[in-house]
């Protein structure tokens, strides 16, 4: 299936002296975690199948600084962000779509003031135009009347109040939404955020990620939906941690999506 | 002789409110012992959010039973303080329910404090029982110990008692009784004290007016020292709150200007830094006491509720980790408190105490536990940003200390080395394209 992926670097455009459409912040998580790159991939096919001329920085990509910076180390974080504005700026790239609510959020928020403007969407909101535009369409779907819960991913949803491109999309595949008890605003964490994903949790009585995947369990899903690799990982392992591996699937809006067309 | 009570109102007001002066000036002195942050900008906006916030409510009605209790208490203090101009007046003048000259619309006005005053005395008791009795799981944390426990409750019976007084003191004053209006919830009270003398009757009334009035100015005065202050410093605090996504964490300016020097290659490396000179680079990096943080966080902490909805919707607390977002509010006000008084003692200079905000308060194992998942920011209802505090001591660990826990040390080496928080080459970003 790979070798049909199309993915441009945006050297590549550069040498044709021409400009993506949109630039696809992938993200270390999907270049590297293995859960994740389905991820990167499944979106990558809606690109392509939307054929929207987009482009990645491969190997001139690097962490974006948001887990050095919210564990405290601003040096280490603006080094990060002056480098890839630096590279950033040198495409002159003007619209950014990633599938990380991290990445989203720092390049959004915390770039600006450091020399780096961007319009940033997040690959749920991106994916919603496409469908709104007509660029992509979704038709039947093996979700049709799946129940299917949503997780917000703090730094999508709190962070910066995106709570309606993923469950919009999530009704497009005319799926049956439910909502667990703390959803949107009042979402519950998944327990990775804040460089928590990088070390091991303090002392307490229960992970965070089995606090929010029992959450999920009780709306009795086939289907929890994230939109951050990061909640997908934490989801995941909550999921194994409760036994239900067999009954209960993890999976990204880009994936839903994807899937319901059988790319 | 005449006038001895009039003078001594005169004084004891007069003292009552010098001496709540003098605090509110403590209070502007500590809060300013923080670092300065530039907050000129969306005046506009600022007023619609305090406007919505403090006056409006919005963020307390979130929780429906709370909030509504809350807008009873909240709408009641303020109305049944036009009553207050009237027992001023009347004090320092002698006079005697001064505005009844006003006609009928007395007897209305009266009549709708009185029904008030009831509805606030109904709403207090229930937060009394939902505190004492049914024990909400957010007022028993365990920083919910001896003084903020108790504050809590001694707001609750001041209170109650303020409204009692105001209802009895309606009841067992006779000229008002004779205006037959008004008196709609007194007049049950008034039964309780018939067969009285008139001259027994006005004693009372005289002796419950001096101690709803002395009540008041203590009530006053009390604020300072309770959590009770955020009746008045919701207003400023909504004013200030931040107003970025709450996704956006500061950029330390301080920091860019040595990364721009770090990679600008004009910059020469081993010239003297010209701006430790000039005295803007701060003397250190995030915050290990409450004078590195800004005067923002610093109202932040005085204007703290101690209502826990924070804590209760912080998934570290709620999966039994020791962090509270509470009580890192808590404690910065205490150890804000503690440097003040430092300050008092030792004529306006601060005096090296040994302690700090920082371990002595706040304990790593705190700081580490949070996702900054921004869920204690969403349910202030005052707008209070306890991560930003949390981010500010991080800091300070991280780059004045090194004392990050290990697995968070070898993740930014990483990204040092890699550009990724794992071990991965930079050189192969692109491998899942072809995997
Ligand atoms: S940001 Fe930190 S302190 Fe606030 S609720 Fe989340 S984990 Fe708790
Ligand atoms: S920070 Fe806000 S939510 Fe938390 S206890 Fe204080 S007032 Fe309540």
């Amino acid at each position: 299936m790979s070798e049909l992926l199309k993915v441009p670097t945006m050297a590549e455009f550069m040498a044709q002296g021409k400009q993506p459409e949109v630039l696809f912040w992938v993200g270390c998580a999907g270049s590297f975690d293995d859960r994740a790159k389905k991820i990167t991939k499944a979106f990558v096919k809606l690109l392509n199948k939307a054929n929207v001329e987009f482009a990645v920085l491969g190997t001139e990509e690097s962490c974006t600084g948001d887990p050095a910076k919210r564990a405290g180390n601003e040096f280490l974080f603006q080094m990060q962000a002056v480098t890839n504005i630096e590279v950033l700026n040198a495409y002159e790239v003007k619209k950014i779509v990633t599938a990380c609510p991290h990445c989203f959020n720092t390049i959004k928020n915390e770039y600006p003031e450091l020399g780096g403007s961007y319009e940033v969407m997040h690959h749920t909101q991106f994916l919603k135009t496409l469908l709104d535009d007509g660029r992509l369409t979704i038709e039947g779907g093996q979700f049709k009347g799946k129940r299917i819960t949503f997780h917000d991913p703090c730094y999508l949803g709190r962070a910066n109040n995106v709570y309606e491109a993923p469950r919009a999309l999530i009704q497009k595949l005319e799926a049956e939404l439910v909502e667990m008890k703390n959803c949107r605003r009042n979402g519950l964490c998944c327990g990775a955020g804040g460089a928590q994903m990088f070390k091991d949790a303090e002392k307490g009585d229960k992970e965070v990620n089995v606090e929010r995947t029992e959450q999920a369990l009780e709306t009795k899903p086939e289907i929890i939906a994230a939109g951050c690799p990061f909640c997908n990982t934490m989801m995941t392992d909550g999921v194994k941690a409760k036994e239900k591996e067999a009954d209960v699937a993890v999976m990204d809006i880009a994936e839903l999506v994807a899937n319901a067309q059988d790319l | 002789m005449h006038y001895i009570p009039n003078i001594l109102f005169a004084i004891v007001l007069i003292s009552g409110i010098g001496f709540f002066v003098k605090n509110v000036k403590k209070l502007a002195r500590n809060i300013k012992l923080g670092r300065d942050v530039d907050i000129s900008d969306n005046k506009s906006q600022r007023w619609k959010n305090m406007t919505m916030i403090a006056l409006g409510q919005s963020k307390m009605v979130r929780r429906p039973i709370a909030g509504f209790l809350h807008l009873v208490v909240y709408v009641g203090f303020i109305i049944i303080n036009i009553e207050v101009i009237e027992i001023i007046i009347d004090g320092l003048f002698g006079t005697h329910r001064v505005f009844a000259s006003i006609g009928s619309l007395y007897g209305v006005l009266i009549g709708a404090f009185e029904i008030l005053a009831v509805l606030v005395f109904v709403s207090v008791t229930l937060f009394w029982i939902r505190r004492n009795i049914i024990k909400l799981k957010r007022f028993w944390k365990s920083e919910m110990t001896s003084w903020p426990k108790n504050d809590a409750n001694y707001i609750l019976y001041f209170e109650m008692v303020l409204m009692t007084l105001f209802l009895v003191m309606n009841a067992t004053d006779v000229h008002f009784q004779d205006m037959n209006s008004g008196n709609i919830m007194s007049q049950f009270i008034a039964p309780w004290f018939s067969g009285l003398s008139d001259t027994t009757l006005h004693f009372i009334e005289r002796g419950v007016w001096w101690v709803h009035i002395i009540g008041i100015l203590v009530f006053l005065n009390y604020l300072y020292y309770s959590k009770h202050l955020h009746i008045l410093l919701a207003f400023p605090n909504t004013f200030y709150g931040k107003l970025q996504p709450k996704g956006q964490m500061d950029n330390l300016e301080a920091v860019t200007k040595e990364v721009k020097m770090m990679m600008d290659p004009n910059v020469d490396p081993f010239a003297a830094p010209a701006e430790e000179a000039e005295g803007d680079v701060p003397a250190k990096f995030g915050a290990s006491d409450v004078q590195d943080l800004n005067w923002v966080q610093l109202l932040n902490a005085y204007t703290c509720t101690e209502c826990g909805r924070c804590t209760s919707e912080c998934p570290a607390n709620q999966t039994g980790k020791k962090l509270s977002p509470r009580k890192i509010m808590m404690d910065t006000r205490d150890r804000l408190e503690e440097v003040g008084k430092n300050i008092d003692t030792n004529k306006g200079e601060f005096v090296e105490d040994g302690k700090q905000l920082l371990d002595n308060y706040i304990t790593r194992e705190e700081l580490w536990a949070c996702t900054s998942c921004n869920a204690c920011v969403e349910a202030c209802p005052v707008s209070i940003d306890p991560l930003s505090i949390i981010l500010e001591m991080r800091r300070y660990l991280v780059m004045e200390q090194s004392a990050a826990p290990v697995e968070l040390n070898n993740m930014m080496t990483n990204i040092e080395n890699n550009g990724a928080p794992w071990p991965y080459n930079q050189m192969d970003r692109l491998n899942w394209k072809n995997e």
